[in-house]
């Protein structure tokens, strides 16, 4: 297990690495952010010293040292907009974000397993081929679409969802305020939840379809029914094991996706989360939060996927994640 | 022939009037229809089954006989139905069953064992799990109860410390306990019948023996009829109390198994028994399955010594010294191999395991050698590296005084591999399904330039034809072939390159016994025409007998004895060797050839 983890660290380190060097190098060509700090009333001269005196005209690779050596230390560098750590900044917004990933993520799970279950165990009937046609819609409308549509009939037309905004919020600790402790709140999520699991749910549907057929052919399901147990005990209890194995490995992949598409519904919806903010650093060209924001989700990729092979292993016993004899 | 009719009528009259039989099957037909016509699995077969009784169904592949076992529980692969016919267990009709009824049945009263021990257990629960789940499942008792019973049960099929054991998962068990574990299931709910299709077929001839022993014990002790589906003569001779002979579908014989294999009456369970090839002696040819007989025969042969196929300049030389002196054509030295089973990150930590140690071997110029051993002895191993696919550890292979290991001299190299060449065991997974059968053979030919572009094709027409399946072959597919024909692509393929040493990977244990028979005999005959050297790797004693002129014993990774192939037959040398030749089911003795 120790082995495992350190192993990960490493590797870990590797990844933060690379990212960290891309997302550096391609902070020149985001604007200058001189310009969106000081407006026009500053003279050249005065720019000039600030530029001088924020480092940004050493050379990059003491630049870059620089942010390593912060970012070691856990300072990714201090938003020019906010004029706050951008670490403190992207905390403030993570919670919105996190919950709103947790909320897509359970309409997934609760969803695409009994749909894609009852598309595999009765592949003619009508409402699989509903599920599978619908499914495909789904994948190729893109989520604003979905977000924009979503809002035009439940809000616009009908008027009984809000638009925008988080809503009534309680808060927890520290920077962590919930929505699923109000009715105003679980209003508020449910709308951009769907939005953000339109795209994933359907990829979902046809994975477990797909793997769950494959094992309904395989000889361990066959003598499980010559066995004399019931067809319910065979799909959900043989089948369904063996089929979320693959499902898994793919999800922990697509959580991480799921992250980085928040920046489109949560712009529609104005979601206070990460994905809304970055899209304003962006705008502002504010390039530490920038990198912070890449920095951040990389390293998000990295934990979701070694929670998940770390699930993994519970789960198949085939498998030895942690180098102990058997 | 009236004689025995005679006999046999009075054998199921006998049956009818002592007792009810366990099972009947009465004017089963069961078919499969699909869009373009319905095949016809098993057409009106009859059959019935005493308690305590083992009765054998034999046939080849396509002959229906795991139809029959699939269709008494109502498991058939979609789209399968029982047409017509009825089938009694104890006196109660089965065959028209609801699903929740036959599912009642199913594990309680009739217990199924399946052929492949390594995919018929859920590779994610463990024993205690999968055993206590039936248990529960079909004698309604506590799980605490259903514990001690799966305890119980696994120390009677032979599993050593049941208590430790149980809380394991199925990848910690070998082929053979994991077996054990399927029968032990199979038992769990207390059956009445027991049907095991194949249940041998994937295992080792010595865990063969003892897990058809077993079976044969638990079906006395517990009074269990078993329906044991094989295609395996041996096993039928050593295990079964009654034979039936199944032909495409329809039952051509059934009887005693003595009866039956002593002095079969059809033609066909005729031809299939003289087909068997023996351990005990050695014949030129495989004798033929003649009832079936379906190769091509006016295909124009080729005159190999003015046809390309003889067109190198090596073939000559080879046989002016064929008669005088037969020279070493490949010479293994001290190779070693060993792969890693559990990878660490210290290098002390990691395990390996050695798949040959030290081989050494010797291959003359035209003779067949072959290498005998039990799966996982390293055979394969010694065969992917003499063709290239693998690098050794260490050692050395020597191919007509090349060096293929570690030598600089890169072409020298590739034109040695060229003239080595590989038939793969599985004929359905080794050719290329995209391409079609001209393609695949021709492809060596161009890659390697060996021929003009305007002679491929009739060179490849040319090879079709030689291994008899006819030029016109070339322009389908391999789905469309059989077994045997898929086979044979393969041997035309691996000649496409105008090879010396053939490399034979278990080249027929894929197939059916006709079929064996015939592909053995096409490449008997390509070797004595073409001068090949055949490297010949079969776990089946009685194929190496009859095709191999020397032998080597393997045994984990190491060469425990190389003999003639006549001599180590009647005198092993070995005790290893002497294991393996009594180990062979065997039904010689009812046979008088």
């Amino acid at each position: 297990m120790l082995q495992f983890l350190f192993k990960r660290f490493l590797q870990a380190v590797v990844v933060m690495l690379i990212i960290s060097l891309l997302s550096f190098s391609i902070k020149d060509k985001l604007g200058d952010p001189l310009r969106e700090m000081t407006g026009m009333s500053v003279s050249v001269e005065e720019r000039e010293k600030l530029r001088e005196q924020m480092g940004l005209n050493d050379p990059f690779l003491v630049q870059y040292g620089r942010f390593l050596k912060g970012a070691v230390q856990g300072d990714l560098g201090t938003s020019y907009f906010h004029k706050l750590p951008a670490m403190t900044v992207i905390l403030k917004k993570l919670p919105a974000t996190l919950e709103l990933t947790f909320a897509a993520s359970l309409i997934i799970i609760f969803l695409s397993i009994p749909l894609g279950v009852f598309a595999a165990i009765k592949p003619k009937h009508w409402f699989s081929k509903v599920i599978m046609a619908v499914s495909v819609i789904g994948i190729s409308v893109p989520v604003f679409l979905t977000a924009l549509a979503l809002i035009y009939i439940f809000s616009v037309k009908l008027g009984w969802m809000p638009s925008f905004g988080r809503g009534e919020v309680v808060h927890v600790f520290g920077y962590w305020k919930t929505n699923f402790l109000t009715t105003d709140g679980i209003m508020h999520i449910i709308m951009p939840a769907i939005a953000l699991s339109s795209i994933m749910l359907p990829l979902f549907i046809r994975l477990v379809r797909a793997e769950m057929l494959e094992e309904l052919s395989s000889e361990y399901v066959k003598f499980a029914r010559a066995k004399g147990l019931s067809p319910m005990k065979v799909y959900f209890k043989h089948a369904l094991k063996n089929t979320m194995l693959p499902v898994i490995t793919v999800g922990g992949v697509q959580i991480g996706i799921m992250v980085a598409y928040t920046i489109l519904t949560e712009s529609v919806f104005q979601w206070p989360g990460m994905g809304f903010m970055f899209l304003e650093a962006v705008n502002r060209s504010d390039i530490p939060l920038i990198v912070a924001y890449i920095m951040f989700v990389g390293f998000l990729f990295v934990v979701v996927n070694t929670i998940v092979d770390l699930l993994y292993g519970f789960i198949n016993p085939t498998v030895n994640l942690f180098g102990k004899s058997k | 022939m009236l004689a025995s009719y005679k006999l046999q009528h009075s054998f199921l009259f006998e049956l009818h009037s002592t007792a009810m039989p366990l099972l009947t099957i009465n004017n089963l037909t069961i078919e499969f229809p699909t869009r373009h016509e319905t095949e016809t699995a098993v057409d009106d077969v009859s059959l019935a089954l005493n308690a305590g009784e083992i009765l054998g169904l034999v046939g080849e592949s396509g002959a229906g006989k795991s139809t029959i076992g699939n269709g008494i529980v109502q498991l058939l692969s979609k789209p399968g139905r029982v047409k017509t016919g009825e089938i009694t267990l104890n006196g109660e009709l089965i065959s028209n069953l609801s699903d929740k009824a036959i599912q009642e049945i199913r594990g309680s009263r009739i217990g199924f064992i399946f052929q492949d021990p390594m995919t018929s257990l859920n590779p994610l629960f463990t024993i205690e799990n999968q055993l206590v789940e039936t248990i529960t499942n079909c004698l309604g008792f506590s799980e605490k109860q259903a514990k001690t019973r799966a305890i119980e049960l696994l120390d009677k099929v032979g599993i050593p410390e049941p208590e430790i054991r149980i809380k394991q998962y199925p990848h910690q068990f070998s082929g053979g306990m994991r077996q054990r574990v399927v029968i032990a299931i199979a038992l769990s709910g207390e059956p009445e019948l027991l049907i095991a299709d194949e249940p041998t077929t994937a295992l080792d001839v010595s865990v063969q023996d003892k897990i058809l022993l077993l079976i044969k014990n638990l079906c006395t002790d517990l009074n269990v009829g078993c329906i044991l589906v094989t295609h395996d003569m041996g096993v039928i001779a050593n295990t079964t109390d009654r034979v039936a002979v199944l032909y495409q579908g329809k039952l051509v014989e059934v009887g005693t198994t003595k009866q039956v294999l002593s002095a079969p009456q059809h033609d066909y369970t005729k031809s299939l028994i003289s087909a068997v090839p023996l351990a005990s002696k050695r014949l030129d040819r495989f004798p033929l399955v003649e009832y079936i007989e379906t190769v091509e025969k006016d295909l124009n042969q080729i005159d190999v010594s003015t046809h390309w196929l003889g067109q190198t300049q090596k073939y000559e030389s080879v046989d002016k010294s064929m008669d005088n002196n037969k020279n070493d054509l490949l010479i293994i030295k001290d190779l070693n191999l060993s792969f890693i089973t559990q990878n660490a990150f210290f290098k002390k930590n990691r395990r390996r395991i050695q798949a040959t140690k030290n081989v050494n071997l010797t291959i003359k110029q035209g003779e067949c050698f072959g290498l005998v051993g039990e799966s996982g002895s390293g055979k394969s191993t010694i065969a992917r590296m003499v063709a290239g696919l693998q690098q050794p550890d260490s050692g050395s292979i020597i191919y007509d005084g090349i060096e293929l290991i570690n030598n600089s001299n890169k072409k020298a190299v590739a034109e040695a591999h060229l003239e080595l060449q590989m038939i793969f065991q599985n004929p359905y997974s080794s050719l290329n399904s995209q391409m079609k059968v001209a393609d695949i053979i021709a492809e060596p030919i161009l890659y390697h330039k060996l021929a003009n572009k305007s002679e491929v094709t009739n060179i490849v027409g040319d090879l079709l034809d030689h291994v008899g399946l006819g030029r016109k072959s070339g322009i389908k597919y391999p789905h469309q072939f059989s077994g045997g024909q898929r086979q044979r692509i393969s041997i035309a393929r691996a000649l496409a390159s105008r090879p010396r040493l053939l490399i034979c990977d278990e080249p027929t244990s894929a197939l059916d016994v006709s079929v064996q028979a015939q592909v053995l005999n096409l490449l008997k005959d390509l070797q004595e025409e073409l001068g090949l050297t055949l490297l010949f790797i079969s776990h089946d004693l009685p194929v190496i007998r009859q095709m191999c002129d020397r032998v080597a014993i393997m045994k984990q990774g190491e060469i425990l004895e190389t003999a003639d192939s006549e001599d180590f037959f009647e005198q092993p040398q070995h005790p290893y060797s002497q294991e393996l030749l009594d180990l062979i089911p065997r039904f010689d003795h009812f046979v008088a050839r």
